[in-house]
């Protein structure tokens, strides 16, 4: 069978649906934070694949900044990490309930 | 570079390496939320890195190569050595099993069920091409950049800010004391 613009968003849809099941169901919080990478990325694939099929470029300049943003928002998000670690002593959101520090 | 062109344009080669990279991405995607084997977070964070690869393969196969480059050096390089780095700073423990609360992990597949069914119906209704274009941009990378810095300028501008404000941000954050 000839691969077409649906077996790509085939895949993007199933790896976002694998992160939506990983940030909802893991409780470690630097897997969650994995799997949104995931699901970051699934909606690169579907850009990328969406400029190919339809033969422009602008696609690709989104996926240029969700990479850029999503590297700021690692960098943030683990320096927020580390800094209720330093707090809690637990990485664990289940021990990360009151929003008090 | 014609033959390069041709073996990534089309043809059975094309698709057994979609198939492959798909298969690749889809099985470590897995593997990086639920391990059987091990619940540690270095592990995960290694499958993440083979998703990224594969997943860059993919988009060779789109023609995207700047933008598989750009994966390759952005996540595999910048993003997972910051998260291997932050597991080995907070010396996190194999993660101890809890109690599973079953309502909660009902209410989980529950929605992910949902949002997938929507995503299914989506695409079994829509109308997609299957062909791709031939190769219309010859220069990809060249009408990236041109593109970047012409209809795109001011995201740009606004994307580089954004990065300086995060660096700020995450110094602020990892001081010792906030006065």
């Amino acid at each position: 069978m000839h691969v077409g613009l649906q077996h790509y968003l085939a895949v993007s849809m199933i790896l976002f649906c694998l992160g939506l099941l990983g940030v909802i169901l893991r409780r470690n919080l630097l897997v969650i934070y994995m799997s949104l990478e995931l699901m970051l990325n699934a909606a690169n694939l579907a850009l990328v694949s969406f400029s190919r099929f339809n033969d422009k470029l602008d696609g690709q300049v989104l996926v240029f900044f969700i990479i850029t943003v999503a590297a700021a928002e690692v960098a943030v998000g683990l320096a927020l990490i580390v800094a209720l670690f330093r707090k809690r002593q637990s990485a664990h959101v289940e021990d990360l309930t009151s929003m008090k520090l | 570079m014609e033959q390069i062109n041709n073996l990534i344009s089309g043809g059975a080669v094309t698709d057994l390496l979609f198939y492959v990279f798909a298969a690749l991405t889809l099985l470590c995607g897995l593997l990086v939320i639920a391990n059987p084997f091990s619940r540690n977070p270095v592990t995960s964070a290694m499958f993440l890195v083979l998703t990224i690869i594969s997943m860059s393969g993919l988009f060779l196969l789109l023609h995207a190569f700047f933008l598989a480059a750009v994966q390759i050096l952005v996540y595999a390089g910048a993003v997972i050595v910051l998260f291997i780095f932050v597991i080995m700073l907070l010396d996190l423990k194999e993660e101890q099993r809890r109690r599973i609360r079953f309502f909660g992990l009902f209410a989980g597949l529950l929605s992910v069920g949902i949002v997938f069914s929507i995503f299914i119906k989506c695409l079994s209704s829509a109308k997609l091409a299957t062909e791709a274009p031939a190769n219309a941009h010859d220069g990809e990378t060249y009408a990236l950049g041109k593109l970047l810095f012409t209809n795109y300028t001011l995201p740009f501008e606004i994307v580089s800010v954004l990065l300086l404000v995060a660096m700020i941000g995450v110094i602020l954050l990892s001081k010792k004391k906030l006065e």
